[in-house]
C-alpha cells in the first residue's frame, strides 16, 4: 500500500495530476454549490417547528461537519508524514489548516446565529460548542506554531504532533451531545439507524455538505501545489545566495 | 533509577537557584488572584462561589508562565544534546522534568493556598475539595505544558506560541478541576480529573520525548 | 418578494449567516490565488536570474 501512495507522493508527479485535475473539480465545486444554495434558500420548505431558520441549518452543519472533518483529515496526513517522512502529507495538512479554521470559525458564527431565535441566547458553555471552540483555538496553535518555527524540516515535524495530541478533542466534539445533557441537539443524521430527518430537508443539506466538502478539497489541492511552489522558491533562493558567496569569495 | 532521581534533584536544585525559586511563582499566583475582586466587584458571595474557578485559572496561569524555562536552560547550554544521548530514555528524563517542575512551581501555590483563599473568601468546607482536586489535576498540567515546552524550545516569541498550544489542552483540566473543587470529593468530574491526570501520565512523556528529538535535530 | 426576504421574520439572523459564510467562502478562494501568483512571479523572478551570476 505504502508503495501505490509513494507514486503519487512524488511532488513533480503530484503537480502533474492535481494541475489536470484541478480545473474540474473546481468547476464540480461550483455547480454542487450552486444547485445547493438554490435548494436550500429557494426550492426547500420551512420547517413546521423552525419556520425559516431552518434554513441556517444548511450553512451551518456543513461547516461543522467540516471543521471536524478537515481536522481529521489534518490529523491523519500528520500521522503519515511523521511515519513514512514525506514532505507532501506535511504540506498538504499545512495548506489545509486555515481552510479548517475558516469553517470552525463559520459553524461558531453560523451556530449562534441560529442559536439565537432557536434557545435565546447567542452562545452558552455547553458541552458541544466549548469543545468547537477549543478545536478552533487547537487550530491556530496548529497555524502559529509553522509561522514562529523556521526551519522547514521542524516545523513540519513539531506541528504534527501537536496536531495529533489536539486530535483527542475531535472525539469529545462528536460525542459530547451524547454524553452530557447539552443544550445542542443530538446527532440527527449521522447515525447508526439511519437519518432522522425528512428527505426534504435532508437533500439541502447533503447537497450543500457535498459541495463545501469539493470546496474543501479543491482548496486544499490548491494551497497543496503553492506549498510545494514554495518550497522550490526557497530552495532557488538558498542556491543563489550560495552562488552569490561563492563569487564574492572568488572574487576575493 | 538513581539517574532518574539525580535528574530530579538537579532541576529542583537548579529552579531554586535561577530566577528567585518558588517565589516568583507565587508572587505572580497572590497578584493575579488579588486582581479579581478588583475586576468583578468586592461583593463576597459572588467571590466564594467564583473562589475555586478563580484560584484553579491563577495555578494554570502560574504554571503556563514557569513552563518556557523547562528545557530552555538545558538547550541553551547544551545540555538537552547530552540528555537525549544519555542511556536513561528521554521519555524518563521528560518524566524526571515535570516532577521537578510540578515540585518547585506548583506544590509552593498548593501549599499557600490556605493563606489565599481567604482573598475570595471561600467557604471553609471548600478549601478540602479544593486542595484535593489541585493535587489531583495539576500533574497533567506540568505534563501536558512539557509538550508544549519541547515544540517550542528554541524558537523566537516562543513562550506566546507556547501558551497558545498549551492552553487548549489544558481546558478539560480546568473544566474538571474547577467543578471538582467546587464539590464533593468522590463526584464524577474529580474522577474525569483523575482519568485525565492519569491519561497525560501515560502519553505526555512520549510525545514530550519525540517533541525533543524534533527540536534538537 | 419582501415576505421572501423577511424569511418569516428571522431575516436578521438568516442573511447575516449565509452572508458571512459567502464572505468567509470567497475570502479564502482570493486569499489562496493571490498567494498562488506570488510565489509563481517569485519564481520566474528567481529563474530568470539563475542564468545570470550575480555578485
Amino acid at each position: 500500500m505504502a508503495k501505490s501512495l509513494q507514486r503519487f507522493a512524488n511532488p513533480a508527479r503530484f503537480m502533474a495530476l492535481s494541475g489536470a485535475v484541478l480545473p474540474w473539480a473546481a468547476a464540480a465545486t461550483a455547480l454542487t454549490l450552486s444547485v445547493g444554495l438554490y435548494l436550500a434558500l429557494v426550492a426547500s420548505p420551512p420547517d413546521y417547528q423552525q419556520g425559516e431558520t431552518v434554513r441556517m441549518m444548511y450553512v451551518h452543519v456543513p461547516s461543522a461537519w467540516l471543521a471536524s472533518a478537515g481536522y481529521a483529515s489534518m490529523a491523519l496526513a500528520c500521522a503519515v508524514g511523521l511515519i513514512w517522512r514525506h514532505p507532501l502529507a506535511f504540506a498538504s495538512a499545512k495548506a489545509m489548516a486555515p481552510l479548517g479554521a475558516a469553517f470552525t470559525f463559520l459553524a461558531l458564527v453560523t451556530g449562534s446565529l441560529w442559536g439565537k431565535p432557536m434557545w435565546g441566547a447567542y452562545w452558552v458553555w455547553d458541552a458541544r460548542l466549548t469543545s468547537v471552540l477549543v478545536l478552533f483555538f487547537i487550530y491556530l496553535g496548529y497555524i502559529a506554531l509553522w509561522e514562529v518555527i523556521e526551519d522547514f524540516g521542524r516545523a513540519a515535524r513539531a506541528t504534527s504532533v501537536f496536531c495529533l495530541a489536539g486530535a483527542v478533542n475531535l472525539p469529545v466534539i462528536r460525542f459530547s451531545v451524547d454524553w452530557w445533557n447539552t443544550l445542542h441537539q443530538p446527532a440527527s443524521v449521522a447515525r447508526l439507524d439511519g437519518p432522522a430527518i425528512h428527505s426534504s430537508i435532508l437533500t439541502p443539506l447533503l447537497v450543500m455538505a457535498l459541495g463545501f466538502t469539493l470546496l474543501l478539497l479543491v482548496l486544499t489541492l490548491f494551497r497543496t501545489r503553492t506549498e510545494i511552489m514554495e518550497r522550490r522558491a526557497a530552495s532557488l533562493e538558498m542556491q543563489q545566495a550560495q552562488a552569490g558567496m561563492t563569487v564574492r569569495a572568488q572574487n576575493g | 533509577m538513581s539517574a532518574f532521581w539525580s535528574l530530579v534533584m538537579r532541576d529542583i536544585k537548579l529552579a531554586g537557584r535561577l530566577g528567585g525559586g518558588p517565589f516568583v511563582g507565587l508572587g505572580f499566583f497572590i497578584i493575579v488572584v488579588t486582581m479579581v475582586p478588583f475586576g468583578v466587584g468586592a461583593d463576597l458571595p459572588l467571590l466564594s462561589r467564583i473562589g475555586p474557578g478563580v484560584l484553579w485559572v491563577a495555578v494554570l496561569l502560574a504554571t503556563l508562565l514557569s513552563l518556557d524555562r523547562l528545557f530552555q536552560a538545558d538547550f541553551e547550554d547544551g545540555s538537552l544534546d547530552l540528555f537525549l544521548m544519555s542511556p536513561l530514555p528521554v521519555e524518563m528524563q521528560v518524566l524526571a522534568k515535570c516532577l521537578a517542575h510540578w515540585i518547585t512551581n506548583t506544590v509552593p501555590l498548593i501549599i499557600a493556598m490556605p493563606a489565599v483563599a481567604f482573598l475570595v473568601n471561600l467557604e471553609t468546607g471548600i478549601l478540602g475539595p479544593l486542595l484535593v482536586s489541585l493535587l489531583v489535576g495539576t500533574p497533567s498540567l506540568s505534563l501536558i505544558g512539557a509538550l508544549g515546552a519541547a515544540l517550542t524550545v528554541g524558537v523566537r516569541r516562543g513562550g506566546l506560541v507556547l501558551s497558545l498550544i498549551v492552553l487548549p489542552l489544558y481546558v478539560p483540566a480546568l473544566i474538571f478541576g474547577a467543578a471538582a473543587g467546587s464539590g464533593d470529593l468522590m463526584g464524577t468530574p474529580m474522577l474525569f480529573l483523575g482519568a485525565f491526570s492519569l491519561a497525560s501520565l501515560a502519553l505526555a512523556p512520549f510525545a514530550a520525548a519525540a517533541a525533543l528529538r524534533i527540536s534538537v535535530s | 418578494m419582501a415576505e421572501y426576504f423577511a424569511m418569516g421574520g428571522y431575516a436578521d439572523f438568516v442573511w447575516p449567516a449565509y452572508g458571512i459564510t459567502a464572505l468567509v467562502t470567497l475570502g479564502l478562494i482570493v486569499w489562496s490565488v493571490r498567494a498562488h501568483r506570488a510565489v509563481k512571479a517569485r519564481i520566474a523572478t528567481l529563474e530568470a536570474n539563475n542564468g545570470t551570476a550575480r555578485p
